[in-house]
């Protein structure tokens, strides 16, 4: 089988598999899924309506008929993208609040994510060209060192020390109380600029996964046959570098980069907490606060599938890059 | 004058902090315009290093510690950055043990061609895609292969074409020595015995001198003018590849040729050597061989044999070419 | 192979193994011995050595906390609020409790859920990677199969709804899901070493000589991926001490627990960088980033092991 049909056909299998386990792992909970839900959201003090109770058996599919049936309402509310009504939102439903804050981190984890990408890269491919040299040690003790940051601690940090000690930027959400949002000059940079030091955070987090990766790759690239015979035949060295060790070097990066955007949506919701950016990473961090339920369950789907679809997308670039995988 | 000559040359080998293995002791070699040499040697004699070491391409933890490398009367042993590189064209050209490898994967044969084109153009020379397909189908064609190679990947060809492209490769460089390391080892023998018939057909034509490092005496034997032998690190005879059947030799090389067996023979005998290579991070006195060799005597475990003349070559043996230098130090030990 | 980046000195140890051998007392037991001449190869790296170093200050710390920590880490006699005093050096939480000792006894929280967490992550993930990797056909599709998918499905969102959901609420929850989550990188890297190895001819040759599948995969396979298998166990470890703290930062872990992400989610809930006690953000912040390192600077230690390449001059 063709590369690209194997990634699609995996792309397919994979996606019904996401979704199934979504769907079992309340029924994992002893009892039945709605009433462990609600037992939840009554313990921590929440009175239970009738309307949330209806949330959460559409979530979770309905209550009624056996297992099968109810996987099949499951799969069914999917496709026509109903998801309930959530506890902490109840004036919309689950849908339109997960649509209001798709763009916000669709923005900040993908400019983030290419960001820490391309420099990550760039940098690994120096450090690796220079290895041993101090161009090396410093970089690599420079990523090590921001690495161990816990992605939320930094975040504490940098809007104590720039936001609330310096005022260089909000404190905030994702753009200054009494606007609305839309494509104007005035609310783009606004809105850039509250986005400025979450995207700060995520990006010197996992810059150094990918400055790591590549040098390491790079190393061993280096050391391969190929490359001393370019050398032995005197290409220039910029051109060794880039078009026979960088390029070579980028592929197992490529491949993990689909991986990696899972790490940056995970550290997105510890960081969108607390800048209180209204992307899918605060509305996780609301809605787990609250133990809701229904926007939990829809969240994480999102979040997936969202996965699974960058990924696909990359693995299908990878043909582009990487000759040996062509049919 | 010799076209490349080495003079104690010493390549030293640092893996680990402390640690010094002495891959090539006390090299001195020349060779001619247009001579076809053979190195021959087991795993881990010093061949390929020696090889390396004259084209100036040993890298860390890899090092030429002490000697003199000449290149057509200029010295390139100290020579570095741009200036080596330049130097590669109309040079000393150096094709991989495992040409197969030698390809880098995600470019084409015609980049590789342009790749080394572009990087050695004079002032004034323009390479376009029309001029680079031209050449690289010329030096294709000088290997015995197609044009159209030009427009694939290295993962589509066989082995035995990579290899082929990398001799390819070596040539636009229109070098006036060649190196070639252990180009057929992990090819078959048919497909062996061709690459040598196009190896030793370029090199009449084109006159440039050859050097063939193999472990595989066969091989040498059947393309070479000279061959030269190395142990433990050494050069230990120097022979012209016609003398290599007849006559006495070093122990060392004796024990090489019996190691080979007439595949038309009834029967066969085949020797072997017992013991094994010594450690080269110990620089022990004496003939490197001793310990292995049936001729060994109490001169040999005390003072390194120098390389004197036996029948048309050289070799370094005080048994087969007693030196009187060695004779005296030797009376002045015991 | 080019002789440039690494040539074997003329005898290679057999099986090809790249660590340094020690002489040791033929007194000690295997797998001491194979421990010690272990720390003594790590130690000889930079990098680990620092590591080694901060991570055997934290299990001090660990161990002895009840001796270093000058009051109770939960004791509610303080008045609340506080910024660092000679009493407290720390300063106090919302509940009057001493800062300073939370954070010594939050040690053992973290490092225990740290290694745990990682321990368990690398023994599920070693065995799934070998029986994968040893056995190619259709147990190798469907674990394959299972462990992208596990790869595939965001690590922390996934943490989050485990501990969301499950009822109780104890330490070992947080060990279990990051466990469950953690163990696919380590199991792919495994696999894939596993079935190279598979095909080498030491391998080959117990197979044929009848050693039985059990003894020819912890006996010839697994010595020969010890590194690997350090090198993931110490990557999950510091995933987990990362994802501990995030879990109990967002209010997943049991409040009433001391530890270093607990204090942080109390100090959030008090906004205590708006009411100047910054050091209860900084101290666990910090406490967790240093225990982080550690395990990082080990595992290059431990990478330079396995691949001569990146060894240090």
């Amino acid at each position: 089988m063709g590369y690209a049909l194997r990634k699609v056909v995996l792309f397919f299998i994979t996606l019904w598999a996401a979704i199934t386990l979504n769907f079992i792992l309340p029924r994992l909970m002893p009892g039945s899924p709605v009433d462990a839900a609600l037992g939840k959201l009554a313990s921590s003090g929440v009175q239970i309506t009738n309307a949330q109770r209806q949330a959460v058996e559409i979530q979770l599919g309905s209550a009624h008929g056996n297992v099968l049936s109810q996987y099949g309402q499951y799969l069914n509310d999917i496709v026509h993208l109903r998801f309930g009504r959530s506890f902490s939102f109840p004036t919309e439903t689950v849908t339109h609040t997960i649509a209001k804050a798709l763009p916000w981190t669709f923005v900040l984890v993908g400019a983030t994510t290419v960001f820490a990408f391309v420099i990550g890269t760039l940098l690994g491919v120096y450090a690796g060209w220079r290895r041993g040299k101090l161009a090396d040690s410093t970089v690599t003790i420079g990523a090590t060192f921001f690495a161990a940051f816990p992605p939320f601690w930094l975040g504490l940090l940098l809007l104590y020390a720039l936001a609330y000690k310096l005022n260089w930027f909000a404190i905030k959400g994702g753009y200054s109380p009494g606007l609305t949002p839309n494509f104007s000059l005035s609310f783009l940079s606004d809105a850039f600029q509250h986005s400025v030091l979450p995207a700060l955070t995520l990006a010197v987090t996992s810059l150094s996964g990918w400055v790591f990766g590549m040098r390491n790759n790079m190393i061993n690239i280096l050391g391969e046959d190929y490359v001393t015979f370019a050398e032995a035949n005197g290409l220039r060295t910029r051109t060794i570098a880039l078009l026979y060790g960088a390029r070579n070097a980028l592929l197992p990066n490529v491949t993990a980069f689909g991986l990696s955007l899972g790490a940056v949506v995970g550290g997105s919701i510890l960081v969108e907490g607390i800048f209180s950016y209204p992307g899918l990473g605060n509305l996780l961090y609301v809605a787990v606060s609250n133990r809701d339920f229904p926007l939990m369950q829809a969240l994480f789907l999102v979040i997936t599938v969202s996965m699974l679809v960058a990924i696909f997308v990359v693995d299908l670039l990878y043909t582009r890059l990487d000759p040996r995988v062509r049919q | 004058m010799p076209i490349l000559s080495a003079q104690g040359v010493n390549v030293v080998y640092e893996p680990n902090r402390g640690q010094r293995i002495w891959s090539v002791r006390d090299v001195d070699l020349s060779f001619e315009a247009g001579e076809f040499v053979g190195l021959v040697g087991e795993s881990g004699c010093g061949k390929s290093t020696l090889g390396f070491a004259l084209t100036r391409m040993l890298r860390p933890p890899a090092r030429l510690e002490s000697g003199v490398i000449t290149f057509d009367g200029v010295d390139i042993s100290r020579l570095d950055g741009e200036a080596l590189r330049e130097q590669r064209r109309n040079g000393i050209a150096l094709v991989l043990q495992s040409g197969m490898n030698a390809l880098n994967p995600v470019r084409t044969i015609e980049h590789h061609f342009g790749d080394i084109l572009k990087a050695h153009a004079h002032a004034g020379e323009h390479h376009d895609r029309t001029t680079i397909r031209r050449r690289g189908a010329e030096l294709l064609a000088s290997v015995e292969l197609d044009e159209n190679v030009l427009g694939r990947y290295p993962h589509e060809l066989s082995g035995g074409m990579r290899q082929r492209i990398a001799i390819a490769l070596a040539l636009a460089l229109e070098p006036r020595v060649i190196i070639f390391d252990e180009p057929t080892t992990a090819l078959d023998v048919i497909v062996q015995a061709a690459i040598m018939k196009t190896i030793k057909g370029l090199q009449r034509v084109r006159g440039f001198t050859a050097i063939l490092i193999s472990h595989d005496l066969g091989v040498v034997l059947e393309a070479t003018d000279r061959v030269l032998v190395m142990y433990a690190g050494r050069i230990v005879e120097d022979v012209p590849a016609s003398d290599l059947l007849g006559g006495p030799h070093h122990p060392y090389t004796e024990a090489l040729l019996s190691c080979y067996a007439d595949p038309r023979a009834d029967e066969v005998k085949l020797g072997g050597i017992p013991g094994s290579p010594p450690d080269l991070s110990l620089d022990e006195p004496g003939c490197s061989f001793t310990p292995r060799c049936p001729l060994a005597e109490d001169v040999c475990r005390h003072i390194e044999p120098p390389l004197a003349p036996l029948g048309r070559g050289r070799v370094a043996c005080h048994v087969r070419a007693p030196t009187a230098a060695a004779e005296k130090e030797a009376s002045g030990v015991s | 192979m080019s002789i440039l980046a690494t040539v074997p000195p003329p005898r290679e140890a057999p099986g090809g193994s790249a660590e340094i051998t020690l002489r040791t007392s033929a007194a000690l037991p295997g797998p001491v011995q194979f421990l010690s001449r272990a720390l003594r190869t790590l130690w000889s790296n930079g990098k680990a050595r620092l590591g080694l170093t901060i991570l055997g200050v934290f299990i001090l710390i660990a161990l002895f906390a009840p001796l270093l920590a000058p009051h109770s880490p939960t004791a509610t006699t303080f008045p609340p609020y506080l910024n660092p005093t000679s009493t407290n050096l720390f300063g106090t939480t919302g509940n009057g409790q001493d800062v300073f000792s939370q954070m010594l006894y939050g040690a053992r929280v973290s490092l225990l859920v740290g290694l745990s967490a990682g321990l368990a992550a690398t023994i599920v993930a070693v065995t799934i990677g070998l029986i994968a990797g040893y056995r190619p056909g259709p147990v190798d599709e469907v674990l394959s199969f299972v462990t992208n998918l596990a790869l595939v499905i965001p690590g922390i969102p996934l943490m989050i709804i485990l501990a969301a959901y499950i009822p109780s609420r104890s330490v070992w929850t947080i060990v279990f899901v990051v466990a469950i989550t953690s163990w696919a990188t380590g199991a792919r890297v495994v696999r894939s070493q596993a079935s190279t190895l598979r095909s080498r001819e030491f391998v080959t040759s117990a197979v044929f000589s009848g050693e039985r599948l059990f003894r020819v995969v912890f006996r010839e396979i697994l010595p020969n991926m010890t590194s690997l298998v350090a090198a993931s166990f110490f990557s999950a470890a510091t995933a987990a001490v990362m994802a501990e703290a995030s879990l109990e930062f967002l209010g997943l872990g049991n409040p009433s627990t001391v530890s270093w992400g607990t204090i942080l989610y109390y100090a959030q809930q008090q906004n205590a960088l708006l009411t100047g006690q910054w050091v209860l953000v900084l101290a666990p912040g910090l406490a967790i980033a240093l225990l982080a390192l550690s395990f990082t600077l080990v595992n290059f230690g431990v990478d330079a092991l396995s691949n001569p390449r990146l060894r240090e001059k």
